[in-house]
């Protein structure tokens, strides 16, 4: 090695330039983001760079934004909620096939992945819509006599974010699986378990730290979804990330914009940092 | 009377017929291995007892009761498997006492039969253990007290020492053998392994490409190999060509000796390397020139050329002078170490 | 392994149906012949496909959204393949802290990046312009492409590097026949995995883009606010289209599951 490299600065000289950048495109904007909420604003006069607590105040104190964030969030929970009931059985079923059925289904769940979310939201509002597939589908199966109203309204919003983020659960879910001991079903069944009692005594709980990674990231995506809300729900239901993304662009109150993005960057962070230290805690005793 | 009964039992996977047709039956009490090189079947053999690989001709009989129409887990059998496949998020003690828990065994007999296990495979003191805090040879003593402390009325056991180092696959040998004879479970072993089915089964089934090859003690089908694939599948061995007058006699190259029950014509014989002997001066005997030697402490071992073919034969070192590379000598062997294999058979 | 039952093979076909429907739907929609949106019941037509062309702001976004996918990712590449190799092979001070940072892009809903871009981008005269996309854009791929090529480093025997030391070659020789040989794979594939973030990317960059630079996702998000029609269905329909053709390379070329599962272990 050359004498200006040595063992001691060369991690700093090669994360340097990342470092670099991401202190300025990360660090300050941020920072600029939060301070920003602090600031006044007023329909005439604009942005006023004056410190204020007035965005935090109606932030938290008016009604319509408690409403918006709950919303938000009980959205995301039973977006996670679905994801782990759906895509646990899935990733099961998944792993149990043969290599070949395996990675052509992987195709199938992995591929609406890398298509634009915009392009599989529009598949959604074109199924839900009052005279798309799904109603003509369940009228005509005499199901129902009126459609259903699935746009604007949360239960379209949660059936298109399961699509979007369901491959994530998964993902994570198989992730587990495979690392159980392929022979570990057949010690059970030799030691007199059923079915249901493989399921609950042994399966499940290894895959326990799996099915929970995989909940933080579908929660944390499906509260700061943005397109699938938007287009689904639209002006009349709004999200908190649709309620930032109001504010910035067409009210132009960019600090109460600020405030709203803030409490959601802080309440997700709180959610996901919290709960991976509590999966931490309780599971690394079994699984290091 | 016989304890399990295989009865023609066959599967395929495909079009491919995993095992064929095959036939054993197991005494009370015995260890019997189930040996042969890795697709032959004996995995395969094991998994149809167990329940996990279903059967598609012939029956398994357990005491005289159909085993097939039983769900596996109903069978009530004990298995240790080759990745030992503990609980991962279980205790050592939870883990052995999975079983028992399974057949509502109420909870101070539970506790009382565990701790009994972990004694009798030398775990006492290590109930709270997790089985990744532990080493090879305990996590194999877990899944050994596992499987037994349900009384299983078979104990099945998939290749259960092979991932364990050479030394500490000895000693679990010897105590594998010590825990069967004092519990007396009727036990199978599958293994690839044949010293470690020499050193512990009361019989050996040698099986080949999902058919049995022979049945029999470690020592007759050592000595008595049924057929080129178990001679040469089983130790080292010799095939020599030989020629049979149908009267008694073989001619091996030079040696002309009697071997009662040798057919007439061209046949080929196993004879074991450390069955070989030098023959005594003016004693008729094989001629070979010696190609090499390597000496191995305990013995010289030797490889030559003969008109009979290449021979491989060993010598124990007894501090006398021993023929160097190149040197011609005479070899005999006795007509009781040699097999006679059956004719076109090759190895 | 035992067979899936025919209870989790019905399981399995309706999420397989569930998974594929949205997709479909706007791949036939796309074909109708009508002035509206409906199922092309008399028969396929290119109508819509066509009529593609007499927007050009679709096709030049498309374009925007090629270049600033190529661009972002090389350089978010270039960014973590340096940063990866100190991070697999040195112990250094704030060594889990600078991870968790190169990695935070990730956790930070993309909406409040947008909003720091936006706020931050106005305030030093850059908002609206090509420039600021593709500074935003290599920040919310650096993550794809670290974890990738981190992945790849952990996998280098260090004594291969020291074997070519022994046999004279420099720093920068060994670096460029040894180390990136090795680590080609899992630079190639995370630099795919940047670029198709990219190149998706909606939510961020909808606060960014201005009517003069704008990328196709976004073009199509502003699109669907003011009215769906079969057009954007068949500017969809072409989208998923190209992602199937892309994904099947990529799945011959790298196997799926390494890209994205073997990923996640890294």
């Amino acid at each position: 090695m050359s004498g200006l490299v040595t063992q001691r600065n060369a991690p700093f000289l090669l994360t340097g330039p990342a470092l670099l950048v991401f202190l300025g495109l990360v660090i300050i904007p941020l920072g600029m983001t939060v301070l920003l909420s602090f600031y006044d604003w007023g329909q005439y006069k604009g942005i006023v760079p004056e410190f204020t607590l007035k965005n935090w105040i109606e932030v938290f104190t008016d009604s319509y934004f408690f409403e918006i964030f709950m919303r938000t969030f009980r959205i995301a929970f039973l977006v996670t909620l679905a994801a782990i009931l759906i895509g646990v059985p899935e990733a099961y079923i998944l792993n149990r096939m043969s290599p070949a059925w395996r990675s052509a289904f992987l195709l199938v769940i992995i591929g609406p992945l890398l298509v634009s979310v915009v392009a599989r939201t529009l598949g959604w509002a074109l199924l839900l819509g009052s005279t798309g597939l799904v109603n003509q589908g369940l009228i005509a199966l005499g199901l129902i006599k009126t459609p259903l109203e699935f746009m604007f309204t949360e239960t379209g919003v949660v059936i298109a974010l399961i699509h979007v983020l369901i491959p994530f659960m998964i993902l994570a879910v198989w992730a587990s699986l495979q690392r159980l001991d392929p022979q570990i079903e057949n010690a059970a069944l030799s030691l007199g378990a059923g079915r249901i009692t493989i399921w609950r005594r042994v399966i499940l709980p290894q895959i326990v730290p799996g099915i929970l990674s995989g909940s933080i990231i579908v929660f944390a995506l499906a509260a700061s979804a943005f397109a699938s809300p938007a287009i689904i729900g639209g002006r009349r239901l709004k999200v908190a990330s649709t309620l930032a993304y109001d504010e910035f662009l067409n009210t132009l109150n960019w600090p109460l914009g600020a405030a709203v993005a803030t409490l959601l960057l802080v309440a997700l962070v709180l959610i996901t940092v919290g709960s991976n230290r509590l999966i931490e805690r309780r599971y690394a005793q079994v699984f290091e | 009377m016989s304890h399990l009964v295989l009865d023609g039992l066959t599967t395929r996977f495909g079009g491919f017929t995993a095992v064929d047709a095959m036939n054993l039956s197991v005494g009370r009490g015995e260890f019997v291995s189930l040996l042969g090189p890795s697709g032959c079947g004996k995995t395969t053999t094991l998994q149809m007892i167990a329940g996990f690989v279903e059967v598609d001709g012939g029956g398994i009989r357990l005491d005289g009761t159909d085993l097939v129409s039983v769900a596996p887990n109903k069978r009530g059998l004990g298995i240790v498997f080759q990745s030992y496949a503990l609980f991962p998020h279980m205790t050592v003690a939870e883990n052995i006492a999975f079983g028992l828990e399974m057949r509502d065994v109420p909870k101070a007999d539970r506790d009382r039969r565990t701790l009994e296990a972990m004694e009798l495979v030398g775990l006492k003191g290590f109930a709270d253990r997790y089985p990744r805090r532990m080493s090879g040879g305990q996590q194999q003593r877990v899944a050994l007290a596992r499987a037994l402390v349900i009384k299983p009325a078979l104990l099945l056991l998939d290749e259960p020492l092979s991932n364990l180092d050479a030394k500490l696959r000895e000693e679990m040998q010897g105590e594998l053998r010590q825990i069967q004879r004092s519990i007396g479970t009727t036990t199978i072993l599958v293994t690839h392994d044949q010293h470690e089915a020499m050193a512990l089964s009361d019989r050996i089934v040698l099986m080949n490409q999902g058919r049995i090859e022979q049945i029999g003690a470690p020592h007759e089908v050592y000595d008595r190999p049924a057929s080129a694939f178990v001679a040469s599948f089983l130790g080292k061995t010799n095939v020599l060509a030989a020629t049979g007058d149908g009267e008694g006699t073989v001619t091996v190259g030079g040696l002309v000796m009697p071997l009662p029950g040798a057919g007439k014509g061209p046949l080929l014989l196993a004879v074991r390397p450390e069955r070989l002997t030098f023959a005594q001066a003016g004693e008729p005997g094989l001629e070979a020139r010696i190609t090499g030697r390597i000496f191995q402490g305990a013995h010289w071992q030797f490889s030559a050329e003969s008109a009979a073919g290449a021979l491989t034969l060993m010598r124990g070192n007894d501090g006398a002078a021993v023929p160097g590379e190149g040197e011609t000598v005479r070899l005999r062997f006795s007509a009781a170490d040699a097999a006679v294999l059956p004719a076109g058979a090759a190895a | 392994m035992r067979r899936n039952g025919p209870l989790a093979l019905i399981f399995h076909g309706l999420f397989v149906i569930f998974m594929l429907a949205p997709l479909l739907i706007v791949c036939v929609v796309a074909f109708t012949p009508e002035g509206y949106l409906s199922l092309p019941t008399r028969g396929p037509s290119l109508r819509w496909f066509r009529a593609i062309f007499d927007y050009p702001e679709f096709i030049r976004a498309f374009r925007d959204s090629l270049w600033l996918a190529a661009l972002s990712s090389t350089i978010a590449i270039m960014l973590a393949v340096p940063a990866a190799l100190a991070i697999a092979r040195y112990r250094f001070p704030g060594r889990e802290a600078i991870t968790a940072l190169f990695m935070s892009p990730l956790m930070v809903p993309h909406v409040v990046l947008g909003i720091a871009f936006l706020r931050f981008f106005t305030q030093i005269g850059i908002s609206g312009t090509f420039v600021g996309l593709v500074l935003s854009h290599i920040i919310v791929v650096i993550p794809f492409a670290l974890r990738l090529v981190l992945a790849a480093s952990y996998g280098i025997d260090r004594r291969i590097e020291h074997a070519a030391i022994s046999l004279g070659a420099g720093t920068a020789t060994v670096f460029r026949r040894v180390t990136l040989p090795l680590i080609l794979p899992g630079v190639v594939s995370g630099w795919l995995l940047a670029a198709i973030n990219s190149f998706d990317e909606v939510t961020m960059t909808v606060f960014i883009a201005s009517p003069a630079t704008v990328t196709l996702p976004v073009r199509m998000f502003l699109y669907i606010q003011d009215n769906i029609d079969p057009l954007i269905a068949a500017v969809s329909a072409c989208l998923i289209a190209m992602t199937a053709i892309l994904l099947f390379a990529l799945d011959r070329l790298f196997g799926l599951d390494r890209l994205f599962v073997g990923s996640g272990k890294g």
